[in-house]
């Protein structure tokens, strides 16, 4: 335990918004898990294999000598294609299955993807640089990369423009539709096997911005996905499904969390915290759960 | 007639198993061939470094062979070694182990890639007991258990920084310094950490942040604001690749003002590559510098070497491959001493090995450690975009002068 940070206003200031930032990519990530679980009823364990693909994408470009930043354009169009492509040949076999099956299947695809990356791109840590600096803040106390002020904004900003797609579009009305009654709006003459595929493309590629961000504010390495699929599946579990302001409040927690778990307890309980927390979150739910269930009785 | 021939095909298929596994196990010496065995991780998540690793044993093999052999006896072998694949998964490495000591009968081993996977093999090895030389397990641990058929070429992971925390002393004139350490939870980071804790004990110096990183480590904020705020003289990093590369990106941009940074692995990073100039300073352990006067009549000096493995394999060598191919040079020696293939004869002369080779000078301790090859740091230095790592400590194979201390990120342009 340490609690050096209560002694010191700045590292709290900090902590809060290096927590924030984070949270904020954390959260989109979260969306897209989120928005197929609520259609499509597929947890999926490799989305964080996703995000990193994502990254490699957007490091790819840094080598040919693009700016990476471009990766958060380039790379969500690459993974929607991945993402259409991985519905066509596996999840559309296990869609109407129970969600044993699914999360098998998903985390078999987890596996192949860690596996192709570092046989493409070598088990070698990589990072993409930005070059963009550092905002200083409080006379030098308390700095923040820009890059990870840049990911945060554009976050939100993809975030906001799913939102107005999902609620003006066609086919996002077709999502929701599906989302809220997949049979129903079969027999509307909604295509559901379409809109799965388009579902299943949406969440790769919130992926692959994610990754292209993680590229040049973290590091990118085959095998440290699943992280990011264990925080994304816990900022779901908090805000429920097809929920958005409630997975960016609890993106944002949960970097706060992290943040501050890594300063008081150490940075080895950093990634545990989170598990904690998961597994904290998950009995209380089955505790709420379970009293409603006898108030039903 | 079918049956006759699925008899006949049948009994062909079981003659020759017979054959093949009748000649495989006295595979350990085959004709002219001395076989050694070794599970190496081509895949996973070491597969960069077990590359690396079976490139330096090539090479030996290669040039041990093409220079006369293994004189045992009055008749020349030649060095083979069979490979298989241990998926970077300790598990796996341990049964390839069995495998090649029982099925392939191999009676002598090299070492695999990584502390953590030496340390799944070297209880197979010692229950059967096969001589490992290992070139790439560093870690203390391997070298307290008393096994007797382990001998490592490597300085054990404790030296690893310890002469950095020495070097802070001198240039705080001699007195204690302030450090402030962050280290991943593995085997190998740990054992560097017991090294900075002696080395602070010996010297008065007080430990006034002691951080212990996650495996899935990829962000250290955290670690680098409480740094910041405690301005401590030195700051220790060892996390392997992964450690080092996110130190220096968030140094740079938290704009982390520290006198002296000292890490492991800079050079498996390729620091000074992926960061350029914003490695500059950071003082990094390594097993080996191709500028160090160490030469032997196979590879020559370091220089020779890696200029000769640059034409070979397209790269220059990591301290990985010049240690792996050390370890050869090690099993020739010790056969030509013994002058048998006898195993315990071979492990008797592998224990009293002491040689040069162009990798440094090689003696085994009582725990099968390496005790006459001492580290080196290096500095990354930087002209232009250009950097490069040069060798600052120990004084004795100094080609450049040790920059202390760094100047602030407000000053570096």
């Amino acid at each position: 335990m340490d609690f050096l940070i209560f002694k010191a206003p700045m590292l709290m200031v900090q902590a809060s918004l290096d927590g924030i930032l984070l949270g904020i990519l954390f959260a989109l990530i979260a969306y897209g898990m989120a928005l197929q679980w609520g259609v499509m009823n597929i947890i999926n364990i490799a989305q964080g294999d996703l995000v990193i693909l994502g990254g490699y994408i957007a490091y790819t470009m840094y080598l040919a000598g693009i700016h990476p930043a471009w990766g958060v354009i380039v790379s969500p169009i690459i993974m929607f294609f991945v993402g259409w492509a991985l519905y066509k040949l596996v999840i559309n076999k296990v869609v109407d299955r129970d969600l044993f099956i699914s999360i098998l299947a998903t985390f078999g695809i987890a596996i192949v993807f860690q596996q192709l990356m570092n046989f493409i791109f070598g088990a070698d840590v990589v990072v993409a640089q930005s070059g963009y600096g550092t905002t200083m803040l409080f006379d030098n106390s308390v700095t923040l990369p820009n890059s990870k002020i840049f990911s945060a904004v554009i976050s939100v900003l993809y975030a906001i423009a799913l939102v107005i797609y999902m609620k003006k579009s066609r086919l996002g009305r077709a999502i929701r539709a599906t989302a809220q009654n997949a049979r129903a709006a079969k027999i509307l003459g909604v295509d559901t096997e379409k809109v799965y595929a388009a579902t299943f493309g949406i969440n790769a590629a919130l992926c692959g911005i994610a990754g292209a961000l993680i590229s040049i504010t973290l590091t990118l390495h085959p095998y440290v996905g699943l992280p990011y699929t264990v925080r994304s599946f816990m900022i779901v579990i908090v805000a429920g499904l097809g929920n958005l302001p409630a997975v960016a409040v609890s993106g944002m927690g949960l970097g706060l969390f992290e943040e501050f778990a890594d300063y008081i307890l150490g940075t080895e309980f950093r990634i545990g915290a989170v598990f904690m927390l998961l597994v904290f979150i998950l009995v209380y739910r089955r505790f709420k759960l379970s009293k409603k269930r006898e108030y039903l009785k | 007639m079918n049956k006759l021939v699925k008899l006949i095909i049948t009994s062909i298929s079981a003659i020759t198993l017979a054959l093949v596994s009748f000649t495989s196990s006295f595979a350990k010496v085959d004709g002219e061939y001395i076989v050694l065995g070794s599970a190496i991780s081509l895949t996973g998540k070491y597969s960069s470094n077990g590359v690396h690793t079976q490139n330096g044993y090539n090479m030996a093999v290669d040039r041990i062979n093409k220079m006369g052999g293994v004189k045992v006896g009055g008749k020349s072998y030649k060095f083979e070694i069979i490979y298989y694949d241990d998926e970077s998964n300790p598990k796996r490495a341990a049964q390839l182990a069995e495998r090649l000591i029982k099925q392939d009968g191999v009676h002598y081993m090299l070492g695999p890639y990584s502390s953590g996977l030496t340390k799944a093999i070297a209880p197979v090895t010692e229950k059967y007991k096969i001589p490992m030389v290992e070139a790439n397990g560093a870690s203390r641990s391997l070298f307290t258990k008393g096994y007797k058929y382990l001998f490592a070429v490597l300085s054990p992971a404790n030296q690893y920084l310890e002469v950095a925390i020495d070097l802070a002393v001198e240039k705080n004139g001699g007195k204690p310094v302030r450090i402030a350490q962050a280290f991943e939870q593995d085997a190998f980071s740990q054992d560097v950490r017991l090294g900075i804790l002696d080395a602070a004990k010996r010297t008065g110096s007080e430990i006034i942040i002691d951080d212990k990183l996650p495996k899935e480590l990829n962000d250290m904020a955290a670690t680098l604001a409480k740094v910041k705020a405690t301005k401590p003289d030195v700051l220790v990093v060892s996390g392997h690749t992964k450690g080092a590369l996110t130190a220096i990106r968030q140094i740079s941009e938290m704009k982390v003002d520290v006198p002296m940074l000292a890490m492991t692995h800079c050079d498996a990073a390729k620091l000074s590559k992926q960061h350029g100039k914003n490695s500059e300073y950071a003082l990094c352990a390594s097993q080996w510098h191709k500028n160090l006067s160490y030469k032997d009549k196979f590879f020559g000096t370091g220089k020779k070497y890696d200029k000769d493995f640059k034409k070979e394999f397209g790269y220059a060598p990591p301290y990985q491959s010049a240690e792996s191919s050390a370890a050869l040079l090690v099993f020739k020696d010790a056969f030509e001493r013994a002058n048998s293939f006898d195993r315990d004869k071979v492990r008797d002369a592998l224990k009293t090995t002491e040689m040069q080779t162009f990798y440094g000078n090689i003696k085994f301790g009582p725990g099968g450690q390496n005790t006459a090859k001492p580290m080196i740091l290096f500095q990354v230095r930087c002209k232009g975009d250009t950097c490069e790592n040069k060798v600052v400590a120990p004084t004795k194979w100094a080609s450049d002068k040790f920059y202390h201390p760094i100047p602030k990120w407000s000053e570096r342009g």
